[in-house]
C-alpha cells in the first residue's frame, strides 16, 4: 500500500511540475523588464488617451511640480515625526532605570497633546497669516489674515482646527502635517532637563501651553510672515531673522524652556553634594540612548532638507550634506576632546556632540558650504562638552540628558553662525530680500549677523523669559515636583502606577 | 539523627561560573543557587569619568554560588573550588562556611539529609 502512495505522490508532483513549467516557458509575455517602454504620451491625463490637448500638458506639467513637492514634504515630515522615538530613547536611556516608563511616557505623551494643541490653535496662530505656500499650489493663499501692529505682523488667524477660514484644503493640510513635527520637537526638549523629578501631569500643561501659545507665536514671527522675518525689508537688516530649518524656532526655543524647567524645578536630590559639587548620575542604558541618537541623526536629513519643501529645489542636497557634516564633526571632536580630558572617549557625550552639531547647523544649513559646516561642527563639539560642565559646577543646574548644553546653547551658536558663515549662493528673495543670504565673512557686512542677533535677543526674552514665569506660576499652583518620597523610590510607581522593567527586579507587587 | 549539614558560600568571577559547576556536579553536588553580586576585597577601587565627573568603582560584578552538603565531604568541595578558581592573583574569591540547623524538600517533606539526597 506504501508503495503505490509513494508512487503516485511522485506522478502528481511530477505532473504539477510540468504544468508549471510550460505555463512559465510558453507564456505570451507582454512584461517590460527594463523600463525602457513605459512613461509615454498616453500617461498623461487626457480625454483622449494618447492625444492629449496643450492645456492637458500644462495640468499635467503643474501636478507633477507639486506632486514631487507632496511626496517630499509628507514623507520628511513622516520621518521628522520618529524624532520622537529618537528623543525617547535619548532621554530615557540617560535616566536611572526607577524613572525609565515616566521619562518613556512622557515622551510619546508630548506628541499626543501637542498635536491636538496644535490642530485646535497653534498652526492658526503661527500660520493663519502666511499669505500661501507656492510649494504647495494655490490652497494655502486662504491663510491669509495676520494681526499687525503698525505693519508689523504678530500672529495669524485663519486654520483654527484646520477648518476656519477655509482652510480645508490639501496645501494647507500639507503644510500642517510637516510643521506640526518641528512643533513636537520643541515640545518634547524640556522633558529631558527636567526629567527624574517632575510630574506627569505638568507636562500635559506645558505641552498645551507650547503647542498653543509658545512655540506657534515665535514661530509666526520667524516664519510665519510675522515681524522677525520682517526686518528685512522693513528695516533693512539683512533679510531679516534667517532661521532655515529651526536652530531658534524649535531648538532654542526647546532649550530655553529647558534652562527655564531646569531652573524653577531645582536639581535632583542627592545631585549636589553639601559643597555643592555635583555627583554622577548614570544613565542606565547608554546603548538605548545611542540607538536614539542615530534615528535623530537619520530624522535630521529629513528635518533639514524637507525645509526647502520643494523636491525639485536641488539645494536640498547641500542642505542634507551640511547637516551629515555638522553631525558627525560634532560627535567625533566630542569624542576626542573627552578621551583626551578624561582618558575615555565618553560615548554618552558623543551622542551629546553630534547632536550639538546637528542643532548647530539647523538654522545655517541651506547657506553655507560644507567647510563651514565642518567648522560650525567642530565648535559645536567643544561647545557643548565645555557646557555640560559649567551648566553643573558653575551656575548647580542639574540637566540629566544634556538639553540645555545641546539644544539652547547650540542652538543660538546655529543663529549666530549664519550671520557669520552665510555665502550668499542660496536665499535670493527670502523674507522678500533680494540676493543670496550673506554673513560677515563671506562680504555680507553686519547685516545679516544683527538680525540673527536680534533672535537671539527675542529667545531670551520671550523663550526664556515666558517659560520661567509658566513654570513658576505652574509651581505656585500645582507643584511641578513629585514628592520626596516619590523621588528617591522612583518615579515609575508613584507616577505611572507600573515599573518599566518588572521581569528584571523584584516586582513590587510580588515582594511585598 | 542526621548528619551535619553544612552551607557554603563561594564568591567568585563570573567567568568561573561553567567551570566551577562542572566541577561540583562532578563530586556530586546538583544543587545550588546563583545570584549576580557586587563585590570587594581589601584592595581600593579605581577612578573612571561620567560625563567630566569622576566616580571611584569599587564594587565589582561577582557571582556567589550557595550549596548546601551533608554526605559530600566539606573538606572535598573546598579543594575541588580552589582547584578550578585559583590563580594566585586577586579577584581568585572567597569562599564561607556555615552551619544549617535544617534543610527540607517542600515537595515531599523530607528533612535534613534526606532532603539534600537525589535518588531515583
Amino acid at each position: 500500500m506504501k508503495k503505490i502512495k509513494r508512487f503516485s505522490l511522485f506522478i502528481s508532483l511530477t505532473f504539477l511540475f510540468v504544468v508549471i513549467l510550460s505555463a512559465v516557458v510558453f507564456a505570451q509575455g507582454v512584461g517590460d523588464p527594463s523600463g525602457a517602454a513605459t512613461g509615454a504620451a498616453s500617461d498623461i491625463i487626457a480625454k483622449t488617451a494618447g492625444s492629449p490637448t496643450q492645456d492637458e500638458i500644462l495640468t499635467q506639467i503643474g501636478k507633477n511640480r507639486l506632486g514631487i513637492n507632496y511626496v517630499w514634504v509628507m514623507m520628511t515630515g513622516m520621518l521628522i515625526f520618529f524624532f520622537q522615538c529618537g528623543f525617547a530613547m535619548v532621554e530615557t536611556g540617560f535616566c536611572r532605570a526607577k524613572n525609565a516608563l515616566h521619562t518613556m511616557a512622557m515622551n510619546f505623551m508630548v506628541f499626543l497633546v501637542g498635536a491636538v494643541g496644535y490642530f485646535l490653535v497653534g498652526f492658526a496662530l503661527q500660520f493663519g497669516g502666511v499669505g500661501g505656500w507656492s510649494n504647495l499650489g494655490a490652497g494655502a493663499a486662504t491663510l491669509s489674515h495676520e494681526v499687525t501692529v503698525g505693519g508689523w505682523g504678530l500672529f495669524g488667524t485663519k486654520g483654527f482646527a484646520l477648518a476656519s477660514g477655509g482652510t480645508y484644503d490639501v496645501a494647507v493640510y500639507a503644510l500642517f502635517f510637516f510643521q506640526m513635527v518641528f512643533m513636537d520637537t520643541t515640545c518634547t526638549i524640556p522633558t529631558g532637563s527636567m526629567a527624574e523629578r517632575v510630574k506627569f501631569s505638568v507636562f500635559v500643561i506645558n505641552s498645551f501651553f507650547v503647542s498653543m501659545i509658545y512655540y506657534p507665536l515665535f514661530g509666526n514671527w520667524v516664519w510665519g510672515g510675522g515681524w522677525m522675518a520682517q526686518l528685512g525689508t522693513r528695516l533693512g537688516i539683512g533679510h531679516g531673522v534667517v532661521d532655515f530649518a529651526g536652530s531658534a524656532v524649535v531648538h532654542s526655543m526647546g532649550g530655553m524652556m529647558a534652562l527655564a524647567g531646569a531652573i524653577v524645578i531645582g536639581p535632583r536630590i542627592g545631585k549636589f553634594k553639601k559643597d555643592g559639587t555635583a555627583v554622577p548620575f548614570l544613565g542606565h542604558d547608554i546603548p538605548m540612548a545611542i540607538i536614539g541618537t542615530i534615528i535623530l541623526f537619520f530624522c535630521w536629513f529629513a528635518f533639514n532638507a524637507g525645509s526647502t519643501t520643494n523636491g525639485a529645489d536641488f539645494r536640498l542636497a547641500i542642505v542634507a550634506t551640511n547637516t551629515m557634516i555638522a553631525g558627525a564633526v560634532g560627535g567625533l571632536v566630542s569624542m576626542m576632546y573627552m578621551w583626551k580630558k578624561y582618558g575615555k572617549p565618553d560615548p554618552s557625550m558623543t551622542c551629546n556632540g553630534a547632536l550639538a552639531g546637528l542643532v548647530a547647523i539647523t538654522a545655517p544649513c541651506a547657506f553655507v558650504n560644507g567647510i563651514s559646516s565642518f567648522i560650525i561642527g567642530a565648535i559645536s563639539g567643544i561647545l557643548v562638552c565645555i557646557s555640560v560642565r559649567i551648566v553643573e559646577d558653575k551656575f548647580k543646574i542639574d540637566d540629566p540628558v544634556g538639553a540645555i548644553s545641546v539644544h539652547c546653547v547650540n542652538g543660538v551658536w546655529g543663529i549666530i553662525a549664519l550671520g557669520l558663515f552665510a555665502d550668499g549662493a542660496y536665499g535670493d528673495g527670502l523674507n522678500g530680500v533680494a540676493g543670496g543670504v550673506t554673513g560677515l565673512f563671506y562680504g555680507g557686512g553686519f547685516g545679516q549677523l544683527l538680525a540673527q542677533l536680534i533672535c537671539v535677543a527675542v529667545l531670551i526674552i520671550w523663550g526664556f523669559g515666558t517659560s520661567y514665569l509658566f513654570f513658576k506660576l505652574l509651581d505656585k499652583t500645582m507643584g511641578l515636583r513629585v514628592s520626596k518620597e516619590a523621588e528617591i523610590a522612583g518615579l515609575d510607581i508613584p507616577e505611572m502606577g507600573m515599573v518599566a522593567y518588572p521581569d528584571f527586579v523584584l516586582n513590587p507587587k510580588d515582594g511585598e | 539523627m542526621g548528619k551535619k549539614l553544612t552551607k557554603i558560600d563561594i564568591l567568585t568571577s563570573p567567568s568561573k561560573l561553567e567551570e566551577l559547576k562542572e566541577a561540583l556536579n562532578a563530586i556530586g553536588i546538583s544543587g545550588m543557587t546563583v545570584s549576580n553580586v557586587l563585590g570587594c576585597g581589601v584592595q581600593k577601587g579605581h577612578k573612571e569619568s561620567y560625563r567630566g565627573l569622576s566616580l571611584d568603582i569599587h564594587l565589582l560584578p561577582k557571582i556567589k554560588i550557595e550549596i548546601i552538603v551533608c554526605e559530600v565531604p566539606v573538606e572535598l568541595v573546598v579543594e575541588t573550588t580552589k582547584k578550578v578558581l585559583h590563580t594566585g592573583n586577586i579577584g581568585d574569591g572567597k569562599i564561607f562556611i556555615y552551619d544549617v540547623e535544617n534543610v527540607i524538600r517542600i515537595s515531599t517533606g523530607d528533612e535534613g539529609r534526606d532532603a539534600l539526597q537525589y535518588t531515583e
